[in-house]
C-alpha cells in the first residue's frame, strides 16, 4: 500500500516525508534498543547506509563474528567477518586489496600494506576516542615507562606522514596506518602441577627436566621469538635486537633449536589456539609457549594452568608483545568510507574492548571498555586484584571463580613488562629457510 | 574440425583453470622481489638455483618422499586385498556392490575430521595408551604413536586408502572369471593364479591409484603439519611458509620443480602400463 501510495504522489513531498519518517523512526528505535554510547550517523542517512556491506578481514582471535552482529546491530549496516589465518591475510590484502574494505592489521603488515599503496591513511582526528588511547599506541610509552621496540611496537607502526605516503613515520603525525583494537602481552603456559615450581623465566621452556613435555609455536615469526627469549633467559645469547635478528643470531637460535629438537626436547610444535588447547588438556607437554585465552581454555576442562608471569628481570625476560589494528583499504570512499569510520568508532566506544577484556585481551581504550564491564570484570582482568565474584568469557562460561587472581597481574604490570613485539625480520626470507632446517631436522 | 569439436570442453577447463595458473606461476618463478612481496619483471634462474642448491631442498624432498613411499606400499598392500575379496571371494554381486559402497562410507566426512579424529585415539593419554596400560603392557604410553612419522602415515593410509581400491576393483572386476577357473583345472596353485593372472591384468588399476596416491601425498603439507606435531617438514610446507612472508618467486621455483618432480613421477609409473589400451579394451 505505502509503495503504490508513494509511486503515485512520486516525488512530492508528502511521500518523502512520509517515507523518511518511518525509516527515521525505525532507526531511532533500534538504537534505542542497541546500546546507548552509539551516536554516529545523522538518522537522515539510515536508509542510505543499510545497503552498505564492510567486509572485515583477518585472524580469528581478532576478527570475531560476535563483535562484527553487534556492531551491525548498532550501526544499521552489514558487517561482515571473514577469517583467515596470518599468512593468507596478508597475502589477500596485498593481492586482493578490492576484496577487503577493513584489513585487520598487525605492525608489521600494516608496515608491508602502506609500503605496497593497499591502505590510505586514518585521519587521527576523526577517530572520536583517539586521545583517549592510551600513550602505549600514540606515544610509545605508558605512566612514564618507554616501551621497548624490539620487533615492531604499535606505536612504530601506527603514523605515516602524509595519507598515501609508503613509509612508516617515527614520531606523532595527523595520519595512522590503523587503529589498534586489541593486543596482549604472552608467555609461556604451564601445569602447575606437573611442572612443581613457579615459572616465571623462559628458561623452564628448554629445561632438559621437562625433555619430551614441552612445545614451541610454529609460526616462524613469532616462534623464533619465543626462542630468543628462551635462549637470552638461559644465559647463551644475548641479542642486539630479538625482532630484528642478524644472519648470525638467526643461526644461532636455530641451530640451537635443533639441537634441542635432537635431544628430544619438544613433543610438538603447534600454529593454532587449538592444538595448544589440545596438547596442554590432553597432558602430551606440561610447559609450552602459549596465548592467554587458550590458558583459560585448558582451566576450564577443570585441568590447572598457570599462564606464566615474565616480568623483567636482569634486563632478560619479558613478554612478546602483539596488537592487531584496523585499516581502511585504499578503495573505500564516499559513504562507504564514512561507514568504515563510523565502524572503527564504535569499536573504541566500549563494547568491542569489554568483549575482548573477558577473554583475556585488552582495549587500546580501557576507559569506555571499563563501562561495558561489571566492576568486578575490571577489577579483575585490569587491575589484577582478587575477583569480588566468579568471571565468565564473552560467551557467559564460567571462567574462574571468585578470589581468582589474574596471572601476572594488573594490566600495567602486564604490559609494561613487554620486551619484544611480533614482527616480520628484514631477513625472513633466511630465517623462514632455518626455521624449516629445524622443523625437518 | 569435428574433433577440436570434442575436445573444446575439457579444453575449456584445462585452458584457464590449469595452463594460466601454470604459467602464471612459471613467470613468477624467474622474476625478482623487492622483499615486501612486490614483483620485478626481469628473468632471473637465481630463484632455481637457491632452491637448487640448498641442502634443505634435498632434506625436504627426503622426507616427504618417505612419506610417499611408505603410504603407497600399505595403501597398495590394503587397496589389493580389500578389491580382491570383494571380486573374487564374494559371490552375490549385490553384496559386492553393496561392501564396496560401505568401503566409501568413512569418506563422507571430510580429510580433516577424519585425520584428527585419530588424535584422542594415539595420545599419551588416548585410547590406545590408556588401554595397553591398563592391560599391564606397557608402564611408560607410547609415544611414537603420535607426532610421529608413524601417525602421519596412519593418516594418509586412513585416507587415501580408497583411491586404490577404487582403480584395482574396476580392473580386477574385468578379469573374465573363467581364466581363473580354467588355470584351477589346469593346476595351478593359488600363489600362481594371483602372481600370473590377478596381478599382470590389474596392473592399470595398481598404476591409477599409485598416481593418485603419490600425488596426492607428494602436494600435501597439512597432514605431516598436524599428524607430526610441527616434527617433519614437506615441500609444500615449506614453500607455504615462503608464501606467508611474501617470498613469491622463491615458492613459485619450487613449485615448478614439485611439478617437474611429479610429472616425471607420473610418466614412470605410466612407462609399466599401457593405461589407454587397458582402459579401452
Amino acid at each position: 500500500m505505502t509503495a503504490k501510495h508513494n509511486g503515485k504522489t512520486g516525488k512530492s513531498g508528502k511521500g518523502i516525508d512520509r517515507r523518511s519518517f518511518l525509516k527515521a523512526g525505525a532507526a531511532v528505535a533500534g538504537a534505542a534498543v542497541g546500546t546507548d554510547a552509539i551516536t554516529g550517523f545523522p538518522t537522515i542517512w539510515a536508509q542510505e547506509i543499510k545497503d552498505i556491506e564492510l567486509r572485515h578481514v583477518g585472524v580469528s582471535y581478532s576478527v570475531v563474528k560476535a563483535i562484527g552482529d553487534q556492531a551491525a546491530k548498532d550501526l544499521g549496516f552489514k558487517v561482515t567477518m571473514q577469517n583467515l589465518d596470518t599468512s593468507a591475510a596478508i597475502n589477500r590484502f596485498i593481492t586482493q586489496p578490492n576484496s577487503v574494505d577493513i584489513a585487520d592489521l598487525e605492525g608489521w603488515q600494516a608496515k608491508l600494506a602502506a609500503k605496497r599503496g593497499v591502505i590510505q591513511g586514518i585521519e587521527a582526528r576523526k577517530i572520536k576516542e583517539f586521545d583517549n588511547f592510551l600513550p602505549i599506541f600514540t606515544k610509545g610509552e605508558l605512566d612514564g615507562h618507554k616501551i621497548p621496540r624490539q620487533g615492531i611496537s604499535p606505536y612504530e607502526a601506527l603514523y605515516i606522514a602524509k595519507p598515501d605516503a609508503t613509509e612508516l613515520h617515527d614520531g606523532v603525525t595527523e595520519w595512522l596506518t590503523n587503529v589498534p583494537q586489541v593486543y596482549n602481552a604472552d608467555s609461556i603456559g604451564y601445569r602447575p602441577d606437573l611442572v612443581g615450581h613457579t615459572v616465571t623465566e623462559w628458561k623452564d621452556l628448554i629445561d632438559p627436566k621437562f625433555k619430551g613435555k614441552a612445545a614451541i609455536l610454529d609460526v616462524p615469526a613469532i616462534g623464533i621469538m619465543d626462542a630468543a627469549l628462551c635462549f637470552e633467559s638461559a644465559g647463551l645469547i644475548k641479542y642486539g635486537n630479538k625482532g630484528n635478528m642478524t644472519k648470525k643470531e638467526i643461526d644461532f637460535t636455530c641451530d640451537k633449536l635443533i639441537e634441542l629438537k635432537k635431544s628430544g626436547q619438544f613433543r610438538a610444535t603447534w600454529t593454532t589456539f587449538d592444538q595448544s588447547v589440545q596438547l596442554m588438556a590432553a597432558g602430551e607437554v606440561v610447559i609450552q609457549s602459549m596465548w592467554s585465552p587458550a590458558v583459560a581454555a585448558v582451566r576450564v576442562k577443570q585441568i590447572p594452568c598457570v599462564y606464566a608471569p615474565v616480568n623483567f628481570k636482569d634486563g632478560k625476560e619479558g613478554y612478546r608483545g602483539w596488537c592487531n589494528g584496523m585499516g581502511l583499504m585504499k578503495h573505500l570512499s564516499g559513504k562507504k568510507l564514512d561507514a568504515a569510520y563510523e565502524y572503527m568508532n564504535w569499536y573504541m566506544s566500549g563494547w568491542q574492548g569489554a568483549f575482548v577484556s573477558r577473554y583475556g585481551y585488552y582495549s587500546p581504550v580501557p576507559s569506555t571498555a571499563k563501562k561495558f564491564m561489571t566492576p568486578a570484570e575490571y577489577t579483575f582482568w585490569y587491575e589484577g586484584k582478587p575477583a569480588p565474584e566468579p568471571v565468565t568469557d564473552p560467551y557467559g562460561v564460567p571462567m574462574e571463580v571468585a578470589g581468582t587472581v589474574r596471572d601476572g597481574g594488573s594490566f600495567v604490570e602486564r604490559v609494561t613488562n613487554i620486551s619484544c613485539w611480533n614482527t616480520l625480520m628484514d631477513e625472513s626470507a633466511y630465517m623462514n629457510k632455518r626455521w624449516n632446517d629445524f622443523k625437518v631436522a | 574440425m569435428t574433433s577440436w569439436l570434442y575436445i573444446s570442453p575439457l579444453m575449456l577447463v584445462l585452458i584457464p583453470f590449469f595452463v594460466l595458473p601454470i604459467l602464471v606461476v612459471l613467470v613468477a618463478s624467474v622474476f625478482e622481489t623487492d622483499g615486501f612481496g612486490g614483483l620485478i619483471p626481469t628473468f632471473t634462474l637465481a630463484n632455481y638455483g637457491t632452491v637448487l642448491t640448498s641442502g634443505l631442498t634435498y632434506n625436504l624432498y627426503f622426507e616427504t618422499v618417505k612419506f610417499t613411499i611408505l603410504t603407497w606400499f600399505f595403501t597398495l598392500l590394503l587397496g589389493f586385498f580389500v578389491a580382491y575379496f570383494l571380486v573374487f571371494h564374494v559371490r552375490n554381486p549385490l553384496l559386492a556392490i553393496g561392501l564396496f559402497l560401505i568401503c566409501t562410507v568413512p569418506f563422507w566426512t571430510s580429510n580433516i575430521i577424519r585425520m584428527i579424529s585419530w588424535i584422542p585415539l594415539l595420545g599419551k593419554e588416548g585410547l590406545i595408551n590408556s588401554a595397553l596400560l591398563h592391560l599391564g603392557l606397557i608402564r611408560e604410553p607410547l609415544e611414537f604413536l603420535l607426532y610421529s612419522g608413524f601417525a602421519v602415515v596412519v593418516a594418509y593410509v586412513h585416507q587415501l586408502t580408497i583411491f586404490m581400491i577404487v582403480p584395482i576393483f574396476n580392473s580386477m572386476a574385468r578379469i573374465d572369471k573363467r581364466v581363473v577357473e580354467a588355470a584351477i583345472d589346469a593346476g595351478a596353485s593359488r600363489f600362481d593364479i594371483m602372481r600370473l593372472i590377478i596381478v599382470p591384468l590389474s596392473k592399470s588399476g595398481i598404476a591409477l591409484g599409485s598416481i593418485f596416491v603419490a600425488s596426492i601425498v607428494m602436494g600435501d603439507f597439512f597432514v605431516t603439519k598436524v599428524m607430526s606435531g610441527g616434527g617433519s617438514a614437506s615441500v609444500v610446507g615449506a614453500f607455504y611458509e615462503d608464501i606467508s612472508v611474501l617470498q613469491y618467486p622463491g615458492a613459485a621455483a619450487s613449485a615448478v620443480i614439485l611439478t617437474v618432480v611429479l610429472l616425471v613421477m607420473v610418466s614412470l609409473i605410466l612407462r609399466t602400463v599401457d593405461i589407454r589400451k587397458e582402459i579401452t579394451q
